[in-house]
């Protein structure tokens, strides 16, 4: 087990995943570090996002989606037998159960509506394991917006089957031949391409990552996954509160998203990472894609690339606000190996009949190791967000086991 | 000797403060000379350093040097092919300026320029500092927005190298003013909304975008993104001061021209602007 940082007392952090403070920082990190030619578009969306999200239309409009299209909410499942085993008390948040199949549908639903309402006839995205890709043409397609999705071409490759959805949907995906061929690359793709698109086209990020307002926003639009938790933990829970709340991070989308229903409680927030992408536990200040976080860098402040089975967590950054968290010690960041992640993946299938996300299967892998090494006391309660299902990795694992 | 010594200027200051590359390019535009700023992209080749000989000969006045970044957001593919080749040489930030303070002086100012995360590693004081022992001018940034750059610009201003900002055909007039005042240089025009990259025409935003920055300031104003041939070099004159000339460039040099190739380029590129002196002000 890897102690990135001790425990400090989980003080309710009042400013803590609130709103960021002037131009868009969370601490240090963040801002708006955007080509010229992308400043004006970020201060559009900016100005649009504000005022969306402080009318109760807006709000309502997305929550009826939420409902009736992606099927929130999302239950809360204990998991007996692997609770039984583990000596604690898990709860999995089921993001798994969203239409799409992964938690990107509800920042996805967000900017779709707010694209409509900016007037912008098409969304660009970027895509790693091809979740949020799929999330963007489902939700292009059900606002009648056109979509056009970057995917690295190694990645491609790995997720066949998303491709296939995406061009079901009507979307158009590119492939990037550029450097590692994976989520980075595409994600400097789908930039480029919005640089000359601006005017009819919303760049729909999928993690809380770029220059200011997304990270922000892709939170705002992802907390719907923490308060629902906190709701469902308020009824299930004698405690009320869990003591530990455990999320995968990549760009940290789905965790950002369930520790903003947990920032002013007690619970212990952790963020678990891909050995290979750890840019919260392993990274240096820089800036890359539109923000000042935390990236992997060599020693000539070259951005190196990630390595992780997942390939929604094969990011070599993490989203500015897990970099504040992780500097206030408010959440905690620990990575967990390509093995140890399938590994939980079977063991969840096995004792809860559950197929998860490779990605989702990180944070379950820190639990089963924490549970074992004592870092995790016995009988605590534990809530992690199970951000996605596994259909999309089964052909992996088929190699593997 | 580096080529931090331009020398003392030829002509006496002609705007307070202005550092030695403004002072360079007002001189040469004042005179009715059409500016030419040609790119090369450092390490590209083993001896790459040629091409910076070859530019100044063909009548380069000021040259714009990248330091390659793994991840170019703002480059099309022809930059990003060249940063990428130079990267898998080993080049780096430390052996390209290396390189630089190894020359004989040019007697053409150069210009540094790169992504933002290479200045942070290095911190932007020891950066700034680096560039100026290696006789580098001045510095351009392109995802380092006016609004992000007050970091920057007090450790440029501390070391003597002058930060160029970016404009683009989307920056509103306010703004354009802001970004002309806190401009050190020059001001870099960006003739199109895209990135980096030859283009069949110069861009319609080009000659719009250039005559919104004459009316804030009298920098020099250089034209680039898409500046490829003879002929949109002069029709780019007829707004700008000058060009910036980078992909067409590096095209060429990933296709194997040498620096006497290059020369002969850009020699055309300078009799298009030296026909081109009767700009309207």
């Amino acid at each position: 087990m890897r102690n990135v940082s001790p425990w400090r007392e989980p003080v309710p952090p009042g400013g803590t995943m609130g709103e960021p403070r002037a131009r868009g920082r969370f601490g240090e990190y963040g801002g708006r570090y955007a080509p010229e030619s992308l400043v004006e578009a970020c201060r559009e969306v900016d100005e649009a996002f504000r005022e969306a999200w402080a009318e109760p239309g807006f709000r309502g409009s997305l929550a009826r989606l939420l409902a009736v299209h992606a099927g929130r909410p999302t239950p809360l499942t204990p998991a007996l037998r692997l609770s039984e085993a583990l000596g604690v008390r898990l709860y999995l948040k089921r993001e798994d159960l969203t239409h799409t199949g992964s938690h990107k549908i509800n920042n996805v639903l967000g900017q779709a509506l707010l694209a409509v309402r900016m007037g912008r006839r098409r969304l660009i995205a970027e895509t790693g394991a091809g979740q949020h890709g799929v999330a963007t043409a489902t939700a292009a397609a059900l606002l009648g917006l056109e979509a056009t999705v970057f995917m690295g071409e190694r990645d491609i490759e790995r997720q066949a089957l998303n491709v296939f959805r995406m061009r079901m949907l009507g979307a158009e995906v590119v492939p990037v031949t550029a450097g590692s061929r994976t989520l980075k690359d595409a994600t400097s793709e789908a930039m480029r391409h919005w640089v000359g698109a601006t005017g009819d086209s919303h760049y729909c990020i999928g993690s809380v990552v770029g220059p200011d307002p997304y990270p922000w926003m892709v939170r705002e639009f992802q907390r719907v996954i923490g308060e629902e938790a906190r709701g469902q933990c308020a009824a299930e829970l004698r405690t009320g509160v869990p003591d530990y709340v455990v999320a995968c991070v990549g760009g940290g989308s789905n965790a950002a998203g369930t520790f903003a229903g947990f920032a002013d409680t007690p619970a212990r927030l952790v963020g678990v990472e891909a050995e290979g992408g750890a840019g919260a536990a392993r990274g240096r200040l820089g800036v890359m894609h539109g923000c000042r976080s935390l990236f992997l860098q060599d020693g000539d402040g070259q951005i190196t690339q990630a390595h992780s089975i997942a390939a929604g967590l094969d990011y070599p950054g993490v989203g500015p606000e897990h970099a504040h968290l992780r500097d206030l010690g408010r959440a905690r960041y620990v990575t967990v190996t390509d093995d140890e992640a399938v590994g939980a993946a079977v063991r969840l299938a096995r004792t809860e009949g559950i197929v998860p996300a490779l990605e989702s299967a990180h944070a379950l892998a820190w639990v089963i190791r924490a549970a074992g090494g004592g870092d995790l006391p016995a009988g605590s309660t534990v809530l992690m967000t199970l951000s996605g299902r596994g259909d999309k990795d089964v052909s992996t694992l088929k190699e593997l086991l | 000797m580096t080529n931090s010594a331009l020398g003392p200027a030829l002509h006496p200051a002609p705007a307070a403060g202005a550092g030695a590359v403004e002072r360079r390019l007002r001189a040469r535009r004042d005179t009715g000379r059409g500016l030419l700023m040609p790119y090369v992209t450092g390490g590209i080749t083993p001896g790459w350093t040629d091409y910076l000989r070859a530019f100044a000969a063909a009548g380069a006045d000021a040259i714009e040097v990248g330091l390659p970044f793994s991840d170019p957001t703002l480059d099309g593919v022809t930059i990003q092919q060249a940063g990428d080749t130079a990267l898998a040489r080993g080049a780096s930030t430390r052996r390209i300026l290396a390189d630089l303070s190894g020359m004989p002086a040019l007697g053409v100012p150069l210009v540094a320029s790169t992504y933002y995360n290479l200045v942070l590693h290095e911190g932007p004081e020891a950066f700034c500092a680096a560039l100026r022992r290696a006789g580098v001018g001045g510095l351009i940034v392109p995802d380092l927005p006016v609004h992000e750059a007050d970091e920057l610009e007090g450790a440029a201003a501390a070391a003597g190298i002058e930060l160029s900002l970016l404009a683009s055909p989307a920056t509103p007039q306010p703004r354009l003013a802001e970004i002309s005042r806190r401009s050190r240089g020059f001001v870099y025009a960006v003739s199109l909304m895209g990135t980096t990259g030859e283009r069949t025409a110069l861009a319609a935003s080009a000659a719009e975008l250039t005559e919104r920055i004459r009316r804030v300031t009298d920098r020099p104003v250089l034209l680039g993104f898409g500046i490829s041939t003879p002929d949109q070099a002069r029709e780019a004159r007829r707004h700008a001061d000058g060009v910036v000339v980078g992909a067409a460039v590096m095209r060429r040099v990933l296709d194997g021209a040498g620096p006497d190739d290059l020369r002969a380029f850009l020699t055309t590129l300078r009799q298009a602007l030296d026909q081109e002196c009767d700009r309207p002000r």
